[in-house]
């Protein structure tokens, strides 16, 4: 038996791992997309898996983001797994039709006979001063579509477990990588190829004061608002949603029944976005656990500024402090 | 045909100089191939190829076009008395998808559009389970005793040729002698679907042939209105790939084409693009009225030459058919037809739960309450009307 050591590990770097590891256990697995192959992904997802896996599991297609999705499909009732990149979320809008017309029905409309265990990977969301369309969060406009699933890992070691466990289901996911904390930190990761379980929140942090419900790189942002709260006294238990669509909300519940307080946080615009339907839950089965209104800490109703204003758009660690404490600190007035 | 290589691109000065008197040369020169034997007259033009000298062939294929008209006539009857949803002839298409039915091996795969009746009928799809597609019931494209491959009709224009490229390139990364084929109408061409699949097949030589039912309309639009390209089948050329045009009325060019274009892509040779000339006999589905667009004169003249007439007029004029085999032949049909339009009306109702129970491998936590509230909801309205009236 050999020992498999930690590897410190960066949120891109173990995508890349997650990716090599499957394709090493599973022949079907294809990556596609541009700039994957030799060039190794814009981001560098997926590098090094050309030279390992050759050109027949590894290509570039031509420059067409529906082409993309559509031969996923095509593959992917073959009984090959691809797993295509869209280099920047603000371009996937040419696939939706495939993805919502197609890998998102087929098993359904061919009563099981056919299926699509594709995954599509995409970098998403603000914070790195990127040009025009390259910082989008638009998660809540696929999670509105039946049949799949929309998942977004906040650290190193869920982006590895998670992935494994999207390339691994049976049913298409959009995995969306927070580009911001690509880098941000390092975690030490074992390639065991151990999977994280999908369709479920993960509790960060224990607190009893008050519930954080967020995702993606606001995590670490939301983190840092807790540790502040604490410092105020304030207990925040913080819940990373993690697959945001078949969404866990008994976890979000519970959390709520103990703390009676309700934070989400979201960098998407504000409107029908993913935290009015996690406060649209919590009211029908949870208003009567709720000390406080919900509150939702969020982007605006506006296009993704350019980079210079990108910060008036983006939610802050203050922000969330401000909004976690006012709904502390709410007194409900007598009528 | 060799493609010659761009010579240099004229830039600015040179465009200048152009005026002057450049030098200018052909940089590249394409032509589109027409195919027809027989002709609207039935009468044999050239040489018939080999397997067409076969007349129990040619009946085969006389016989699918007479199955596929008939059924389509029946499933027009049954959305016009209220027994099935909105439906889409193949009045006139006939030859195409037939003759593309049999130049397909059964592993082969095929991505449909929805006028490909016959062709899904040749790859084991039953009358009864298209009936059921238009009927509103998703067991339509199960196919549980047919073509396991096969795509299920594809209704978001032109996308099936894009899933199309997947699977070849499925094959292709397996080295599999397998064809994927895929149809579409005219107005399909016009869309990204068409051409980025198209481009791929290029770029890629997939083993991939895809099919152009050139009826010459889209719903109310006319072809002169989706494109100012002289063929369809050229928009091919720009991809890199052979594309040609058969007389779609004509099923010995459409087979004979085919055929070939399928065989050349399972021996490694790449992709073609077939564009059949057709026209449209029929309203665009049975929700349209084609008299508010359609002129009368080209109606006529359209079913002068029309497909199913010419093979029959041919195969008499060889003394092979006669009206006892004609009326044997409908009869047959028709039995065939009643029995399958007896099954899909005697289809039992799916249950409520299969609403919920495709749509992933295993249904998630997040949505059995929403299929209880359903199981719930149907229980409720199964006893009230089990309920005796007083
Ligand atoms: C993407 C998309 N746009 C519009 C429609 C509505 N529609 C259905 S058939 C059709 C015309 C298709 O024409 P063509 O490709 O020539 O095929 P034909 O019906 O003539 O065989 C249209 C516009 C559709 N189904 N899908
Ligand atoms: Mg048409």
């Amino acid at each position: 038996m050999t020992t498999i050591l930690p590897l410190q590990k960066t949120l891109v770097e173990a995508v890349n791992l997650a990716l090599s590891h499957e394709m090493r256990r599973d022949e079907s697995v294809v990556i596609l997309g541009e700039d994957v192959g030799v060039n190794g992904g814009v981001f560098r997802a997926t590098e090094g898996l050309r030279e390992e896996f050759g050109v027949r599991r590894v290509f570039d297609t031509p420059l067409a983001e529906a082409l993309i999705a559509g031969i996923a499909v095509g593959m992917s009732t073959q009984g090959l797994k691809p797993v295509a990149e869209i280099q920047f979320m603000g371009f996937i809008f040419a696939t939706v039709e495939h993805i919502a017309c197609h890998a998102s029905r087929m098993r359904n409309r061919t009563r099981g006979r056919l299926h699509c265990p594709l995954v599509i990977r995409a970098p998403y969301g603000g914070g790195i001063h990127a040009p025009e369309h390259h910082s989008e969060s638009t998660e809540a406009m696929f999670a509105h579509i039946p049949g799949l699933r929309v998942v977004i890992p906040s650290s190193p070691k869920r982006a590895y477990g998670l992935l494994l466990s999207a390339i691994r289901n049976p049913d298409p996911v959009l995995f969306l990588e927070p580009k911001r904390i690509y880098r941000a930190s390092k975690q030490a990761l074992i390639d065991d190829g151990e999977s994280l379980p999908l369709d479920v929140c993960f509790t960060l942090r224990e607190g009893s004061d008050i519930t954080l419900v967020t995702w993606g790189a606001m995590v670490n942002d939301t983190l840092k608002a807790a540790d502040q709260l604490q410092q105020n006294g304030i207990g925040a238990e913080v819940i990373d949603v993690a697959t945001i669509k078949p969404l866990d909300i008994e976890t979000i519940l519970c959390s709520v029944e103990k703390t009676g307080r309700c934070v989400i946080i979201h960098e998407a615009a504000r409107s029908f976005g993913v935290g009015a339907e996690i406060s649209a839950q919590i009211a029908e089965r949870g208003l009567f656990y709720l000390k406080a209104p919900i509150a939702r800490v969020t982007g605006y109703d506006t296009p993704m500024p350019y980079y210079k204003n990108e910060d008036h758009y983006m939610p802050s660690v203050q922000d969330i402090l401000d909004s976690a404490e006012q709904t502390f600190d709410f007194v409900r007035k007598a009528s | 045909m060799a493609l010659p290589k761009q010579s240099s691109l004229p830039h600015s000065s040179a465009l200048h100089t152009q005026q002057q008197g450049m030098h200018q040369h052909t940089a590249a020169e394409f032509s589109v191939s027409y195919t027809q034997y027989l002709d609207s007259q039935s009468r044999v033009k050239g040489q018939l190829p080999d397997w067409a000298q076969d007349l129990d062939v040619l009946e085969k294929f006389y016989r699918m076009m007479t199955l596929t008209r008939l059924f389509d006539k029946k499933a027009i009857a049954l959305q016009r008395t209220g027994q099935m949803g909105t439906y889409p002839s193949c009045l006139g298409q006939e030859a195409i998808a037939t003759g593309l039915g049999y130049a397909m091996q059964a592993t082969d795969v095929l991505a449909p559009y929805y006028r490909d009746q016959a062709t899904q009928l040749i790859r084991g799809v039953k009358m009864e389970e298209i009936l059921l597609y238009w009927g509103g019931d998703e067991r339509g494209s199960e196919y549980p005793s047919g073509p396991s491959q096969d795509l299920p009709i594809c209704v978001p224009i032109a996308t099936q040729i894009t899933h199309a490229a997947g699977i070849a390139t499925a094959m292709k990364i397996r080295h599999e002698k397998r064809v994927a084929v895929t149809t579409c109408g005219d107005g399909a061409t016009s869309r990204g679907d068409f051409y980025e699949p198209l481009n791929l097949a290029g770029a890629w030589q997939l083993p991939m042939v895809i099919l152009v039912n050139n009826n010459q309309w889209a719903i109310s639009v006319p072809l002169e209105i989706q494109t100012a390209s002289q063929t369809i089948a050229q928009k091919a050329i720009a991809a890199g790939i052979p594309g040609e045009q058969v007389d779609g009325n004509d099923i010995i060019a459409v087979y004979e084409r085919c055929h070939q274009a399928i065989e050349r892509a399972r021996s490694g040779k790449g992709p073609t693009l077939i564009e059949a000339i057709t026209y449209r006999l029929c309203d665009h589905t049975t929700a349209d009225d084609a008299t508010r667009y359609r002129p009368p004169e080209a109606l006529n003249q359209a079913w002068k030459i029309e497909p199913i007439k010419r093979l029959q007029t041919y195969l008499h004029n060889e003394g092979y058919w006669n009206e006892a085999k004609e009326q044997a032949l409908i009869s047959d049909c028709e039995k065939k037809i009643n029995q399958a339009v007896e099954s899909y009306l005697s289809t039992p109702r799916q249950s409520e739960q299969d609403l919920f129970d495709f749509l992933f491998e295993e249904t998630p936590h997040a949505m059995l309450e929403q299929r209880q509230h359903l199981l719930d909801k149907v229980a409720v309205q199964k006893t009230a009307t089990q309920r005796p009236s007083k």
